[in-house]
């Protein structure tokens, strides 16, 4: 069974900063395999392979767990940070 | 802010409260700093808490801190894809005058926690993210760095109390790099219900509280629990995975926490419910030989930074309290007897917690996590066997018990063999004794 992860995130709070995304591979990085794991691992569904073979992010829905940076952190194939202060999700319950 | 504190504590989780709320209460200045619009924006929990961790910073909390239900019941599963094989706990005598776990909201406690940090006298500043720690020329910390402006503060001792994900202290070189096999991630949804629905299902009165732990099928392979939580009106539903197990299984969080929703003992429970918020956060499950060195000149880790988690009685909370709280005691003594803040000094802080239980539990599963990742049959395997042997003795069908007794042995010992067998349930003594 597969599920669409965007219906569920459509329910959480978000103050994003257009503009600021604070993951990013960084420049001239291939689709590493740590890279190309954390497409599935991503509990937000954040990550994606771009036509020319890249990894890239779309950071909206990032629950800043953290799981793509301890993925990627041996061969720091991300420039991993938090959101400015005040950004990013705000849950209601946790 | 040029202004210089006794104390900054990095973080408004349980464990950087539970510091600054014991700094606060011994009169020293305490600067608190968290990134969220408010505490507990950020930060995730089953959410089990525990009283008695409470309850040593604020004896009366039950009188004012937002608490779902206690719990009176404890239901184990071990689930295949059609079954569960369950054992129940269930004691009237947890319905006690001062009950000792309770369900709660992360968000909402958080607020409440910190609302009696302000109160005790700390200054609590939110929307700010430390990004780095200052230090002077002899590598003592000296201070922290903030992503607002000219947001440098200095304070005589930092305390690093900044989750899971310890970019802090990882930059400046307190934690190691992280390893996959040392973080969990949890994934987990708020389904709302009316509060006698609940209380019908679960077979609960007011205020009384069930929770399920699930091992099985249900987490595909990977080592981790699936879990139910029963609050007021709502049930919080999640699983949590080795994170290395994600990378090796390709299965998303998500699609995992939709198939354990469908699974047949799951559904029922959640028939009809709302769903208001989806939420994901790590656990950090290295255990004792994954923890850093948790203090030094200037500075020390509490709570999940440090890695103070038991991960086989899912506790995290009352340790993030504890060490906190030891944390923030030791500062506030040093204080009092006019010494600083050296590497020397703060290791009573080490010292005390070695006779706390905190490190006393860590130590005592220290071999678990190891074994665990080695031998996934505890959770895949086993609960499958388990569940056909069930099926099998329960079933009235013509078949004498012996040939069933005969066949049931068999289907253990062709899954894992005799030597299989005894092996595991040697793992399994020397792990948790
Ligand atoms: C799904 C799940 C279920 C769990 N269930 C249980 C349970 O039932 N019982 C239990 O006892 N434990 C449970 N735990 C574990 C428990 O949640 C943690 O052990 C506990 O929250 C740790 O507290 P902490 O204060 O160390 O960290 P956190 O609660 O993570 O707090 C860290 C704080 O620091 C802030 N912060 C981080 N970085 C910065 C920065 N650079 N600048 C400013 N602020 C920053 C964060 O926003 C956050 O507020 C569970 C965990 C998960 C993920
Ligand atoms: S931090 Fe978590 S949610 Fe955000 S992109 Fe990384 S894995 Fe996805």
């Amino acid at each position: 069974m597969s599920v669409k992860v965007e219906e569920k995130l459509f329910q959480n709070r978000y103050l994003v900063d257009e503009g600021h995304p604070h993951v990013c591979v960084p420049e001239g990085k291939g689709a590493t395999p740590a890279l190309k794991a954390i497409i599935s691992c991503c509990p937000a569904g954040c990550w994606g392979l771009t036509e020319d073979g890249k990894v890239e992010p779309t950071l909206d829905g990032c629950l800043e767990c953290g799981t793509c940076r301890i993925l990627t952190a041996k061969d720091g194939d991300l420039n991993w940070n938090y959101p400015r202060g005040g950004f990013g999700i705000a849950y209601k319950f946790g | 802010m040029a202004e210089h504190f006794d104390a900054i504590v990095v973080g408004a989780g349980p464990a950087g409260s539970a510091a600054a709320y014991t700094m606060a209460k011994a009169g020293l200045s305490v600067l608190q700093l968290e990134r969220g619009e408010y505490p507990g924006a950020k930060n995730v929990q089953g959410a089990i808490l525990y009283a008695d961790a409470v309850a040593d910073l604020i004896p009366d909390f039950r009188e004012e801190a937002p608490l779902e239900r206690h719990i009176i019941e404890q239901r184990m599963w071990m689930l295949d894809d059609r079954s569960h094989i369950a054992s129940h706990f269930r004691s009237e005598n947890f319905n006690e005058e001062e009950p000792n776990r309770y369900t709660i909201i992360r968000t909402q406690f958080d607020k409440w926690f910190s609302s009696k940090v302000r109160e005790a006298g700390a200054l609590l500043i939110c929307e700010t993210t430390v990004t780095d720690l200052m230090k002077d020329e002899k590598g003592r910390v000296v201070g922290v760095r903030t992503d607002r402006e000219g947001g440098e503060i200095t304070a005589d001792v930092v305390i690093l109390a900044e989750g899971v994900n310890a970019l802090v202290a990882s930059k400046a070189g307190f934690a190691p790099t992280p390893n996959p096999e040392n973080f969990a991630l949890g994934v987990k949804e708020m389904h709302f219900l009316p509060q006698d629905v609940i209380e019908q299902r679960f077979n609960i009165g007011e205020d009384e509280g069930v929770v399920i732990e699930a091992i099985g099928t249900v987490t595909q392979g990977m080592l981790g629990t699936g879990f139910i939580y029963t609050n007021k009106e709502s049930l919080a539903v999640g699983l949590g995975c080795m994170v290395s197990d994600f990378a090796h299984s390709g299965i998303t969080p998500y699609d995992l926490l939709e198939n354990f929703k469908q699974h047949p003992s799951v559904k029922p429970l959640l028939a009809g419910s709302e769903v208001k918020e989806y939420s994901a956060h790590m656990i950090p499950e290295g255990g004792y030989k994954a923890m850093p060195k948790v203090f030094g000149d200037g500075w020390m880790i509490a709570g999940d930074t440090g890695q103070f988690v038991n991960s086989l009685h899912r506790e995290g909370s009352n340790m993030a309290l504890t060490t906190g709280k030891v944390a923030g005691e030791t500062v506030a003594a040093l204080k009092r007897e006019g010494k600083p803040m050296t590497e020397a000094n703060l290791a009573r802080y080490r010292q005390t917690l070695n006779d706390s239980y905190v490190i006393k539990d860590l130590k005592k599963y220290r071999e678990l996590p190891g074994i665990l990742h080695r031998n996934k049959q505890f959770v895949t395997t086993y609960p499958q066997l388990m569940s056909k042997a069930m099926e099998s003795w329960f079933r009235v069908d013509g078949i004498d018990k012996r040939t069933k007794e005969k066949s049931i042995l068999k289907s253990f010992l062709s899954a894992r063999s005799f030597t299989g067998l005894i092996g595991d349930a040697i793992k399994v003594a020397r792990a948790i004794r």
